[in-house]
């Protein structure tokens, strides 16, 4: 066990955990931060997405003596226009079914138009590629990420 | 599913259970004092004296929250039952909530079934009139109330959007200020529904959103996995690698020594570390050393089980379905196709793996997990605490998806938790986890089976057509048994082949049932799965070598088929559909299959990539009788669609020795956004009962590519997955 400082949406947690103890499980178990999701445990489903210091991290795969001083940031501290757009979006078109995924599918959205305000069609596969959805609402992910960009164009 | 549970065990079930209101379905409406919601008025909820039946809380600041006896992992239950209260209570939709039912098996019990639970799609189709009365009826209540308030007679006043009015006297008002009056008439008991033409809400495009859409994008909608009272110990429970095993013996030292692990304890199912957190408890699990005891396990792998069924599907079967004589048909000569078709064993991998929560309180406890079938589930926790049913309140919360996984007859997963309860004892709550590889390797799967297909074309026509099946029984050995299974067969393992929606003069559908000792479960749309492909892939083959196009000549031979005939000719239309013939590249393939009632037909457009085929569309109509909420229809299309195609691309549990290989998803691969086709979804207009949507957007999807990769000259597929080499 050691003594880790979490810098969490802006506030510092103090976690006692084991050093190998993934970042996802310190959020959701020790700060108590449950926005954010458990799918796999290995990388492959991007349900427990997050941003190290605003870029998309696989938090289940991040030991938390890796992050540092890093800024965290899950989908409860979420903010800015491009996550506005995109929740929007999403309640406009419905997205979620079991919605499991969904805050995984939020973060990578938001961080996508982040970084390319206009996606095509293939930077949507590219970017969100790493996010399983087992409802299958790509179709609708896929709509609201372009409605969200419209929006952002004002 | 097909799921009939008869009523003795209804009744048997509510004689124990904590609310004696008597036996059938009441029609009542509980509204609230001063807004307090039944759902967190516990006192209420135990006693026997409440109103006797209770499924929408009207608040004081007017929100109409709809209490939901179906789950909602994302099927649209909450919207549905919301859409149906709303329409004929004259609500505002911006008023409308909802939430989970409480366990009841006497006033929330599913009408299909006897019991609670959600299943066969049958959400809407069960609660379709009985949702409405309850709106029809509160909206009587509130008038009769604001007729004694204002003293004027009721037939004077209407009620539109949330507000009930008065016209000529000025008189309106909201809800939540007449609730408590409205709440001291009677309940009108059969009040009078609108005509469909009066709808506002039901069947309207943009009428309503879906009620859960908020929560679920900003992260704050809550799962088991998010229950976090104080004192919870996370619990792993180590089984056995094989179906069957027990554990011989265990050594939990190393595990114990791990900072937050609370204990380790054996349980039935294997053994369980009871921890402070995930993280610890998965540390400890992994340091545990048990030997297994697989003395009546199933030791067969996955390669010797298909020698076996194909051994069997040489011979035929349990008679099913006979018309005509297949036989001689068959010795006259004209053209013999014969296919096999080999389905594998497949998880249900909902995105949030199994999980449950319980608090046992030593003379009282409090579960809360995404239970599909709560009353048999709530009967088994107090069964094994030991308390009288009436001292256990079970709670249903948002599953993170389903497809049938959580709908689990052998109740196992409601008595593991308890299980795992009673082995700790009381006091510290218990929130039970399953990680993937506990999720993806702990079996229920879509049963492994086999169909050996034999059809004979003379002139042009589909004379013979004959299906051997081979498979494992859901309901064998279940609680179900006697109900569900004719004759000592499973209708699980032939529905769709027995019944085809062709007209073929000589026919025979038979069944070997084997026994696995694996455990098999229905997955979204059950028999379907399978058969829905083999027959769907096979008229297609048939066709072709008749010389017939896959539309015409399936409408050729439906002629007493309507509604089948319906949505292929509504697809065909929608897809423009010309032929199969390819296109720089592409080629289309078609199917059409009715399950629970609805029919959907589906036309996929896809090309060969280096890889295996790459869909780029898919056309899909559907009939699912009355359409409630349009958009959740399309919604379930959609997702059934990408659902089915990852399977059909990727997906199979094999076995090695017994042992389930697939343990996550990058050795069971699942359908990602770049692979997802452009889908096209059309509701064809039925004034039939509404049916459900969950499942049959699925069984198409398969066979409609396979028939489209025989018009790019590839052999249909016959076993599956299609790609099964691949993994992420
Ligand atoms: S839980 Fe981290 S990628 Fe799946
Ligand atoms: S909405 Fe269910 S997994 Fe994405």
């Amino acid at each position: 066990m050691a003594a880790f400082t979490l810098k969490i949406n802006g506030r510092e947690h103090q976690v006692d955990v084991d050093p190998g103890t993934p970042l996802l499980w310190a959020i959701r178990d020790n700060v108590g931060l449950t926005g954010t999701k458990y799918g796999c445990g290995v990388a492959q489903c991007g349900a427990c997405t997050v941003y190290l210091d605003g870029q998309t991290v696989r938090s289940c795969s991040l030991p938390v003596s890796a992050v540092g001083k890093s800024e965290v940031t899950t989908i409860e501290g979420l903010t800015g226009k491009e996550a506005v757009a995109v929740q929007k979006a999403w309640v406009a078109h419905d997205v979620p079914q079991c919605g499991y995924c969904q805050s995984g599918q939020v973060m990578s959205a938001a961080a996508l138009l982040g970084l390319n305000p206009k996606p095509t069609d293939q930077d949507i596969d590219l970017a969100m590629n790493g996010n399983i959805c087992r409802c299958a609402t790509y179709v609708r992910i896929r709509a609201a990420i372009h409605s969200a960009a419209k929006t952002l164009e004002g | 599913m097909n799921l009939h549970v008869k009523s003795e065990a209804a009744a048997t079930l509510s004689r124990r259970s904590l609310l004696k209101a008597g036996a059938g379905f009441v029609l009542a409406t509980y509204v609230a004092r001063n807004g307090i919601a039944y759902a967190q008025d516990a006192a209420a909820a135990k006693s026997v004296n409440i109103a006797p039946n209770t499924f929408l809380v009207i608040g004081q600041d007017d929100t109409v929250t709809v209490l939901c006896k179906h789950i909602e992992f994302g099927q649209g239950p909450f919207t549905g039952m919301a859409t149906l209260v709303a329409e004929e209570l004259d609500a505002d939709w911006a008023q409308m909530r909802a939430d989970h039912a409480p366990s009841n098996p006497v006033l929330y019990k599913n009408l299909a079934f006897g019991v609670q639970g959600t299943g066969g799609s049958s959400a809407i189709a069960n609660s379709y009139e009985q949702m409405r009365k309850v709106g029809a009826a509160a909206r009587a209540m509130l008038v009769a109330a604001a007729a004694d308030e204002w003293k004027v007679p009721a037939e004077e006043i209407t009620v539109e959007k949330g507000i009930i009015r008065h016209t000529s006297s000025g008189k309106q008002s909201g809800f939540g200020a007449l609730a408590a009056k409205a709440m001291q008439q009677p309940v009108p008991a059969n009040p009078p529904l609108k005509d469909p033409s009066a709808f506002r809400l039901i069947g309207k495009d943009g009428a309503v959103t879906r009620l859960d859409s908020v929560a679920k994008s900003n992260g704050s909608a809550e799962y088991t996995l998010d229950i976090k009272d104080p004192g919870t110990l996370t619990v792993l429970v180590a089984r056995s690698p094989r179906f069957g095993g027990k554990v011989a013996s265990f050594d939990a030292a190393a595990a114990k020594a791990v900072p937050g692990v609370i204990d380790v304890r054996e349980v039935p199912n294997g053994v369980a570390v009871y921890a402070e957190g995930f993280w610890p408890a998965k540390t400890a699990r992994d340091l545990l050393k048990i030997s297994w005891d697989d003395s009546k396990a199933e030791m067969r792998g996955t390669a010797q089980l298909l020698e076996e069924f194909r051994a069997r599907a040489k011979k035929q079967g349990a008679l099913v379905k006979q018309e005509g004589d297949v036989d001689a048909e068959i010795a006259k000569g004209g053209r013999l196709i014969e296919t096999e078709f080999v389905f594998p064993y497949l998880a249900h991998a909902p995105m949030e793996p199994i999980n449950a929560f319980l608090h046992w309180k030593g003379d009282t406890a409090s579960a809360r997990y995404g239970s599909q079938f709560p009353t048999p589930d709530h009967a088994v926790i107090a069964q094994v605490l030991g308390l009288d049913i009436a001292k256990v309140d079970l709670k249903t919360i948002l599953a993170g998806g389903s497809f049938g996984r959580r709908a689990q007859q052998s109740t196992h997963v409601a008595l593991e938790l308890a299980q795992v309860a009673k082995a700790i004892g009381p006091g510290r709550p218990v929130k039970l986890v399953w990680t993937r590889e506990d999720d993806m390797r702990g079996g229920y799967y879509r049963p492994f089976s086999l169909h050996r297909m034999r059809g004979v074309v003379r002139d042009g026509k589909i004379v013979a057509w004959s299906d051997t099946i081979v498979g494992q029984s859901i309901m064998k050995g279940s609680a179900f048994e006697a109900m569900t299974m004719k004759n000592g067969l499973d209708s699980t393992a032939y529905e769709g082949s027995n019944e085809i929606p062709y007209q073929v003069p000589n026919f025979r559908c038979d069944l070997h049932q084997v026994d696995v000792g694996v455990p098999v479960l229905w997955w979204r749309s059950v028999g379907h799965t399978h058969t829905g492909y083999a027959v769907e892939a096979f008229v297609d083959q048939l066709l072709e070598a008749a010389g017939q196009d896959p539309v015409e000549g399936r409408l050729a031979m439906m002629a007493d088929k309507p509604r089948h005939a319906g949505v292929l000719k509504a697809v065909a239309k929608l897809a423009d559909w010309k032929g199969a013939k390819v296109e720089a590249g592409r080629a289309r393939g078609v199917a059409v299959v009715e399950s629970f009632n609805t029919f959907v037909a589906q036309v996929v457009e896809l090309s060969m990539g280096a890889e295996g085929p790459v869909v780029h569309k898919v056309w899909c109509a559907v009939d699912c009788g009355v359409a409630v909420n349009p958009d959740i229809i399309r919604a379930q299309m959609e997702g059934g669609i990408g659902f089915a195609l990852g399977h059909i691309l990727y997906a199979q549990q094999p076995l090695d020795e017994g042992r389930p290989v697939a343990g996550n998803f990058d050795s069971y691969r699942s359908l990602r956004i770049n692979e997802m086709p452009e889908v096209e979804v059309v509701i064809v207009p039925s004034t039939e009962k509404p049916s459900g949507v969950g499942e049959p957007g699925v069984p198409p999807l398969g066979p409609a590519v396979a028939n489209a990769m025989a018009k790019l000259g590839l052999p249909r597929p016959t076993q599956l997955p299609i790609r099964p080499g691949d993994s992420a």
